[in-house]
């Protein structure tokens, strides 16, 4: 039996009490020129499930999947291997189907993962503590902004211009209702950072600077001068991790003394999965902790003096003080963050600290080699997995004919800043252990090919 | 000096232009066990009828208004170690904040300790 519950007169009804004449009413934001104005092209409004799933598998087969070619995209989203024993365990019934661990006496398998998981989080960027989770790496370093403005009494970051462009423009969104000033400016295709303008931007206003490690280009920048000066102004340093297996090779933003460092924890466990979901990650100084955003799980003795474990500091969560909480979020990525526990676990850190060296080993060999085409030259001078080329002409359409030639071969600057002439040669080329030497030279060959 | 109450259970003792807050016994066996106060930081200008502290037990969290408007003079430093304070001497050493009053009128018609008895007992 099909579930239709309302009748035609039940939505008239309906639109009639929120003043709308037709359903369409209230799609009116949406542009004329992205409806639907007819059945999707062959998808009639009547098919059979096989029917159905023969186009769609039709469709799949267009798409040139990640694993399928070589594969050099990063830019905030790194394809690792994952083992296949991750996805086995995050499948177990009492994993996948957990929810909100609000009742600890029955939920402390699901507490005890968040809490490793935390502890593994606090760790990794070198913070006291972590909690249990943000949507993405975007959002939660939103959220870090916001706490800097709570924990500082003050409205205005300043933003590095390495910071992932996305990330800025998540930042400009929230920022246009909460009323904070954002000071952000675009990148240049320079090996130095534009630590001097941050430095020289931080007054007795500034609520924190936000430093993304290793940056959008993918240089690596010791914090500790931006740290200091930011501390004598009163003001934090929000330190953004898009790619947390480089902090199994360079010093974490914890110990070069940011006061919250935030990541995207996809690299970890989680896989590029068309873009989502992915796990944020949110860590900060222990003095903070009361501003922190989400879920924190803590652990405890019972009644009998046994170690548990139970959601704690709830009070900073909009369930017990929905006005004055942190922050609108009331959940976390659960799935996910036990995906990237368990990928870690199976590394260790032993595990991690190789599979960083393999990565930067093979983006050195990848960066050599790129380096060899007449015309190409490299942008850093330092980097982790991922790095920016000056191509001798616009990168956008040769990403574009790289594709064709069955290499995906990086992100043009020309597709995160549309528009910016200065920055239209800059090709980010991400490398990762699951590229081979082949790949590197089957990029290569298509690359000089174009350029030549 | 005197001692105030508000109907919101803060007491407040007032000396020449200081005056110094806290939460009453009655409020402390509300709350249960205190494991926070975050208090207002010395400068801060408080409102009366405004958000002047927080003030969070292992049952709730919740907000301790501003009985006066006034400035902060100083946040009872002794609860950030040792915020059970307000349990075992809610009345004294357990005190939030002390602040310089801006306008002594304002405790006018506020209860002493005997009206605040009978506020408690009528709950």
């Amino acid at each position: 039996m099909r579930y239709l519950p309302l009748t035609e007169s039940d939505r008239s009804a309906m639109l009639a009490v929120v003043g709308a004449a037709s359903i369409d009413d209230l799609f009116s934001d949406v542009p004329v020129e992205a409806r639907l104005t007819a059945p999707i092209a062959g998808l009639p409004n009547h098919a059979s499930e096989m029917a159905v799933e023969r186009h769609f598998s039709a469709l799949a087969r267009r798409n040139m999947a990640a694993s399928h070619t070589p594969f050099f995209l990063g830019c905030g989203a790194y394809k690792h291997h994952i083992p296949a024993s991750v996805d086995h365990l995050i499948q177990r019934g009492e994993f996948l189907t957990a929810y909100t661990p609000y009742q600890p006496e029955i939920a402390q398998g699901t507490l005890q993962m968040l809490f490793e998981f935390q502890t593994q989080v606090a760790r990794l960027l070198g913070c006291d503590v972590a909690n249990a989770s943000m949507y993405d790496g975007s959002t939660a370093c939103w959220e870090a902004i916001s706490m800097a403005g709570r924990v500082t009494k003050r409205k205005r970051a300043v933003l590095s211009s390495g910071l992932h462009p996305h990330y800025v423009n998540v930042a400009k969104t929230m920022a246009k209702f909460t009323g904070d000033m954002l000071d952000t400016a675009s990148p240049v295709l320079e090996s130095q950072t534009d630590s001097a303008r941050v430095i020289a931007s931080i007054d007795a206003e500034t609520s924190c600077v936000v430093i993304q490690y290793p940056d959008i280009l993918g240089r690596i920048e010791d914090m500790s001068e931006i740290v200091a000066a930011a501390h004598k102004h009163g003001a934090l340093v929000v330190a953004v991790v898009t790619e947390p297996v480089a902090l199994g090779a360079i010093k974490s933003p914890g110990e070069m003394g940011a006061d919250i460092v935030v990541g995207e924890g996809q690299s970890i466990g989680v896989g590029l999965q068309f873009g989502g979901p992915y796990v944020g990650l949110f860590a900060c100084k222990e003095k903070f902790v009361r501003q922190m955003p989400g879920r924190l799980c803590g652990e405890t003795v019972d009644a009998e003096g046994k170690r548990g474990f139970v959601l704690t500091l709830s009070t900073r969560e909009q369930h017990i003080r929905r006005e004055k909480a942190t922050s609108n979020i009331c959940t976390n990525s659960g799935l996910c963050a036990l995906a990237f526990s368990i990928h870690m676990t199976l590394l260790g850190e032993k595990g991690l600290r190789a599979l960083a060296k393999t990565n930067h080993a093979m983006a050195g060999v990848a960066a050599d080699r790129l380096t060899k085409i007449p015309g190409v030259s490299l942008v850093n001078e330092s980097f982790f997995n991922e790095f920016t080329l000056k191509l001798p002409t616009e990168a956008r359409p040769i990403v574009r004919a790289l594709a064709d030639r069955k290499v995906l071969g990086g992100v043009s600057l020309g597709r995160l800043y549309p528009g910016v002439k200065a920055l239209e040669t800059g090709l980010v080329v991400a490398v990762t252990e699951v590229a081979t030497e082949e790949d590197i030279e089957a990029f290569a060959v298509a690359l000089q090919e174009l350029l030549s | 000096m005197s001692r105030y109450f508000t109907q919101e259970h803060e007491w407040i003792d007032v000396d020449g232009a200081t005056a110094t807050v806290g939460i009453t016994d009655y409020a402390q066996g509300q709350l249960g066990d205190i494991v926070f106060v975050e208090m207002p930081s010395a400068g801060t200008a408080l409102t009366k009828g405004g958000d002047a502290a927080v003030v969070e037990s292992v049952k709730a969290a919740s907000d301790v208004y501003a009985p006066v408007s006034g400035i902060v003079t100083e946040g009872n430093a002794a609860l950030e170690a040792d915020p059970a304070l307000v349990n075992t001497a809610p009345e004294s050493d357990g005190w939030f904040f002390r602040l310089t009053l801006s306008d002594a009128a304002e405790l006018d018609g506020m209860m002493d300790a005997t009206a605040y008895q009978a506020f408690v007992d009528g709950l």
